[in-house]
């Protein structure tokens, strides 16, 4: 039970408000803050803490894109990662870099690394697309335990508490296995000052996905990015005689 | 850009506002910290005059209080640089947090770091950097801006010396666990006579007083003290008796770009909350943003930040560089301080009466600048002391 490999994805700051390109073709990232994806924070956290209890040795912190990235695992490192990997990606490729092609990464690192567990956030605040970690286990042929609130190792095996629509799951999966963080996992550590200075003498690994033998084409083509429309205004009535002839009037029922 | 990509990329006079990878690591860590888990203790610990002991806590647990401490000691191991960023982005959110992080950093770790013996160091630096604050004792009711005419008296007996007097508006007073007391082994000798003693807190007759009822910084303990025959072994002597004097100056030069720091970011923080507000508030069919003379103030105010922030860093760089930088320290305590009572009060006349009210936080900024031109130097002091620098450089 040694390692553990966490990946960290730099997206745009939950905070920021996000603007799309006048070429409809994404959103503005230029000059716009960015940081770790929280869920990515919180799966940082899980994996520092079950190093912390000694369940593992070691916290490997992996990020794919282009340079800027490295400061994702830097902060990784400062928040008690042992070492980081920089899977360089830029471009095109990073832009239409995807789940599939994060995922092939992925498995191909947990093979090379003998990692134990891997864990992610279960999606990332900027696509949204909740896949990534799933396709993992699947390329892998791995057990998962996604959407986890809860974690607890008990020998070979991970109980694994799940978020799920109707309340909560708890199954117990073999290791190696690929876990994804949710919401309520835990709260993540500030990094200290003392271990961000610990953070520099921290070795981040540099390699390219074909030195993994990961071809990053995408199936997908991004065609067009728009804004959600504006909300327009609601209609407020009396009755519920005046709602219901209200939604036949516009056709809705 | 960081400092190092600029180097990298052959930039050799990079803005002010550049940072190291460290510096900007730790900007934003501290940044996040005080934003998320400070700001909710602020506005009851301003009422009740009280600094809450989790976040005394929180601070140590975060490296906050041995920024500079080498690691040997249990410190953080970084620069001058980086504890004036701190100091900074904890003013935007609470000044009195801000000045207890200030003066442990800048004026006792100092201190001890530059001249505690080896002993002294291995006492107090590894408690300075974990778990205990310090307050630095020199003014008295009888001598503030003239801080030599001090009246507290130690003398010698043996290997120890008793010490007696009283001090006055001692910052950290409640919470510390050590006190740096400047007191005169020789009145005769004028200021050749005082002297640095360590003094821990549970000293027979040490006493510290009730604290002020203060206008602002209200959260930040500031008490009398009464120093009744007080034994000190000389082993707890500071550096050399009779060189107190310089140890003070030398110490309090640096330590007024901290406050500069601690002002600039009090100004941007009040600045930060309330510019907010006047895009939204709309009056007369547009946000009050939107009329000129709301646009020309408020541009008028950042540009003094803007002026305030580059004095204040380009002190700081200039200090770690071993270049001279006592004029341009003053310059930065001075111009920061003016800027910050500027600001907060036009933050609350562009909030209206919402401004005035405790329910929003401006008010607080405005009552805890006041202190800004009148503590470590006043303003008529570092005016002074420019003066003196910029008279000797017409002198050839």
């Amino acid at each position: 039970m040694s390692r553990v490999l966490v990946g960290v994805k730099r997206v745009i700051d939950y905070a920021v408000k996000i603007r799309v390109k006048p070429d409809h073709s994404g959103v503005v990232t230029d000059g716009v803050k960015h940081s770790m994806n929280p869920f990515c924070e919180i799966a940082v956290e899980e994996a520092v803490k079950l190093k912390e209890k000694k369940f593992i040795k070691e916290v490997v912190a992996v990020s794919c894109g282009p340079t800027q990235v490295t400061e994702t695992i830097r902060t990784a490192l400062a928040m008690g990662c042992d070492r980081g990997i920089h899977v360089e990606v830029s471009g095109k490729d990073y832009e239409a870099m995807g789940p599939l092609q994060i995922a092939k990464i992925f498995a191909a690192l947990a093979k090379k690394e003998e990692a134990s567990l891997v864990i992610l956030g279960k999606q990332a605040i900027d696509d949204d697309c909740n896949q990534t970690g799933q396709m993992t286990a699947a390329l892998l042929d791995w057990p998962q335990g996604t959407f986890a609130s809860e974690v607890t190792i008990d020998g070979e095996k991970v109980k694994v508490v799940r978020e799920i629509d109707g309340g909560l799951e708890t199954i117990k999966i073999s290791m190696p296995a690929v876990l994804t963080a949710d919401l309520r996992l835990n709260t993540p550590r500030y990094a200290t000052l003392p271990n961000i200075m610990k953070a520099k003498k921290k070795k981040i690994a540099n390699m390219k996905p074909a030195d993994l033998g990961v071809d990053m084409v995408s199936r997908v083509e991004v065609l067009r990015v728009d804004e959600p429309p504006t909300r327009l205004a609601g209609v407020k009535v009396e009755t519920v005689d005046d709602l219901v002839a209200k939604l036949k009037a516009n056709g809705t029922i | 850009m960081s400092a190092e990509q600029a180097a990298a990329l052959g930039v050799s006079y990079p803005p002010l506002q550049t940072y190291s990878e460290e510096e900007g690591m730790m900007r934003d860590a501290v940044n996040k910290f005080a934003q998320e888990r400070l700001a909710p203790f602020v506005s009851k610990m301003d009422e009740n005059s009280l600094m809450d002991p989790e976040v005394i806590k929180s601070l140590f647990e975060q490296g906050l209080m041995g920024i500079e401490i080498d690691p040997e000691y249990g410190g953080t191991g970084s620069t001058f640089f980086s504890s004036i960023l701190v100091i900074e982005e904890l003013a935007k959110v609470d000044a009195s947090v801000a000045v207890l992080c200030d003066i442990q950093n800048t004026l006792i770790n100092t201190l001890f770091t530059k001249l505690g013996t080896a002993a002294q160091k291995e006492r107090y630096l590894s408690r300075l950097s974990t778990d205990m604050v310090g307050s630095f004792c020199l003014s008295e009711a009888e001598s503030g801006s003239d801080a030599f005419s001090l009246k507290t008296r130690a003398d010698k007996h043996g290997d120890y010396y008793v010490i007696n007097g009283s001090k006055m508006w001692i910052s950290n007073a409640e919470q510390a666990g050590v006190f740096l007391v400047m007191a005169n082994v020789d009145p005769s000798a004028g200021h050749r006579g005082i002297s640095c003693f360590i003094v821990d807190r549970d000293t027979e007759g040490l006493q510290i007083g009730k604290k002020e009822n203060k206008l602002g910084l209200r959260a930040s303990s500031t008490c009398p003290l009464n120093l009744d025959n007080i034994k000190v072994p000389e082993k707890n002597v500071l550096g050399q008796i009779g060189h107190g004097y310089k140890y003070a100056i030398g110490m309090l030069n640096e330590g007024r770009i901290g406050i500069a720091a601690q002002m600039l970011g009090l100004a941007q923080g009040c600045f930060d909350q309330a510019v907010p507000y006047t895009r939204q508030r709309v009056q007369f069919g547009k946000r009050i943003f939107d009329f000129q003379a709301m646009q020309h103030q408020i541009a008028h105010v950042a540009t003094q930040i803007e002026a305030a922030r580059l004095l204040t860093y380009n002190a700081a760089r200039l200090k770690e560089a071993g270049r001279p930088f006592i004029k341009e320290a003053c310059m930065a305590k001075y111009f920061t301080s003016e800027v910050a009572t500027l600001t907060t009060s036009k933050c609350i006349e562009w909030m209206g009466g919402v401004g005035f009210t405790k329910d929003y936080p401006v008010e607080k900024y405005y009552r805890d600048c006041k202190i800004g031109t009148i503590y470590e130097g006043t303003t008529n002091i570092q005016l002074s002391t420019m003066a003196k620098f910029i008279d000797k450089e017409y002198d050839h």
